[in-house]
C-alpha cells in the first residue's frame, strides 16, 4: 500500500447561482479531511459557498495526442456557430 | 480584583497562549495542508484574545487594550491554563493538545452564548463558530492517528498519557468562578465536566485509545500561582519585539 495519501481535485462554487470551478488539488487521506482541507487552503479568503472534492484518478481525461481527431474536424465546420441569424437590435447583447 | 476581568483574562489567555504555541508549526507541519490548517487555527486563537482581552482592557478601565495585556504582562499575571502552555512536541501531541482543547472550548463558548453579559455572548456567538470547526478537524485527526498505524497508535497514546492529568484544570473553579456563576456570566467550570468527558470517552473510544485511570490534575495556570518554566520561554519569544522596541509601528 502506498504510503502518500490521494490526491484529490477540489471545485468551489464562488456564489450560489454559479457553476463550481476547479482551484487546484490537494492530498488527504479521505473524502471528508479532503473536504476539510480543501476549506484551509482554498477558502481562506472568503471564496467558496459550496466544495466539491473529487479524487484525482477518478477523473478520465482525453489523451493530449488525441487532439488531432477529436477537435480538428471542427474547427471547419462553422455553421454550427449561430452567427449567421440577423438579431433585430431590440434584442440587445447576446 | 474585578472578576470580569479576571474571567476575561483567563479566557483571552488561553487562546493567545494556545495561538502562539500552534504557530510555531507554520512551516515546520508534516504536510501543506495541515501546516495551513495549523495557521488558520492558530490565527482564530489570535483573533479571539483580540476580543476577549479587549473586553478585558475595557472592563478594567485603565487604558490597556489587548495588545498591552498581550505583550506587556509577566508570567504571574498570565490566567492560561496549563494545558495550553505545554510544548507541541510531536504532530500527534500538538493535534491531541489541540483536541483537549477544542472539545473544551466548544462547551463552554456554547454555554457563554447565553451569557447574562452581551458582550460575552456576542464573543461566544463568533468564536463558537471557528471551534465547531476546530474541532471536527482535531476530532477527526485524533481517531485518524489513533486509529492508524502502530507508530501513529503508540504516539497518540502517549500524548494522551501526558496531557490528560492537565485537562482537570479546566473544570476547576474557585470564587471567582462563583461570582461569575452568579452573574450569570458564565456557567461553573465543573458543571461541563459530564459533557466534556462523555465526549472525551466516544473519542478515544473511536481513536482506539485507553484514557488514564487517574483524574488527578496540575493545576496553577488559571489562578496564576504556579505556571510551568514554559510559559516564560513563550513570552521572551512573544513579547521581544514590544519589551525591546516599545511602541514599535510598522
Amino acid at each position: 500500500m502506498s504510503k502518500e495519501w490521494p490526491l484529490w481535485e477540489i471545485f468551489i462554487r464562488g456564489q450560489n447561482g454559479m457553476s463550481h470551478r476547479h482551484v487546484g488539488s490537494l492530498h488527504a487521506p479521505d473524502a471528508e479531511t479532503a473536504i476539510l482541507n480543501a476549506r484551509d487552503v482554498y477558502t481562506r479568503r472568503n471564496e467558496g459557498v459550496s466544495i466539491w472534492a473529487v479524487q484525482a484518478a477518478d477523473i478520465t481525461a482525453s489523451s493530449p495526442s488525441d487532439k488531432g481527431p477529436l477537435y480538428e474536424p471542427s474547427e471547419a465546420k462553422v455553421y454550427r456557430h449561430p452567427t449567421f441569424f440577423d438579431i433585430p437590435d431590440d434584442v440587445g447583447a447576446m | 480584583m474585578d472578576p470580569v476581568f479576571e474571567f476575561c483574562l483567563r479566557m483571552g489567555d488561553n487562546t493567545l497562549v494556545l495561538g502562539h504555541r500552534v504557530s510555531e508549526w507554520c512551516g515546520h507541519a508534516p504536510v501543506l495542508e495541515e501546516d495551513i490548517a495549523l495557521a488558520n487555527t492558530a490565527l482564530d486563537l489570535i483573533g479571539q484574545t483580540q476580543l476577549w482581552l479587549g473586553l478585558a482592557g475595557e472592563v478594567e478601565g485603565k487604558g490597556r487594550d489587548a495588545d498591552a495585556l498581550a505583550f506587556r504582562r509577566d508570567a504571574w499575571d498570565f490566567r492560561s491554563v496549563l494545558l495550553v502552555e505545554q510544548p507541541g512536541g510531536d504532530f500527534g501531541n500538538t493535534i491531541l493538545r489541540q483536541y483537549l482543547f477544542d472539545q473544551w472550548q466548544a462547551l463552554f463558548l456554547a454555554a457563554l452564548t447565553s451569557s447574562s453579559d452581551d458582550r460575552v455572548a456576542a464573543i461566544a456567538a463568533k468564536a463558537s463558530k471557528e471551534v465547531a470547526y476546530h474541532v471536527e478537524r482535531s476530532r477527526g485527526t485524533v481517531v485518524g492517528l489513533g486509529d492508524g498505524t502502530a507508530e501513529s497508535h503508540a504516539r497518540m497514546q502517549a500524548a494522551l498519557d501526558r496531557l490528560y492529568p492537565y485537562v482537570g484544570e479546566l473544570f476547576a473553579g474557585d470564587t471567582v468562578d462563583e461570582e461569575i456563576a452568579a452573574r450569570g456570566i458564565a456557567p461553573l467550570p465543573g458543571s461541563l465536566r459530564d459533557a466534556y468527558d462523555a465526549a472525551l470517552s466516544e473519542t478515544v473510544a473511536k481513536a482506539t485509545l485507553t484514557l488514564p485511570e487517574s483524574r488527578w490534575t496540575h493545576t496553577g495556570g488559571r489562578d496564576g500561582t504556579r505556571h510551568s518554566e514554559h510559559l516564560g520561554h513563550i513570552l521572551t519569544e512573544m513579547q521581544w519585539l514590544q519589551r525591546a522596541y516599545p511602541d514599535a509601528t510598522w
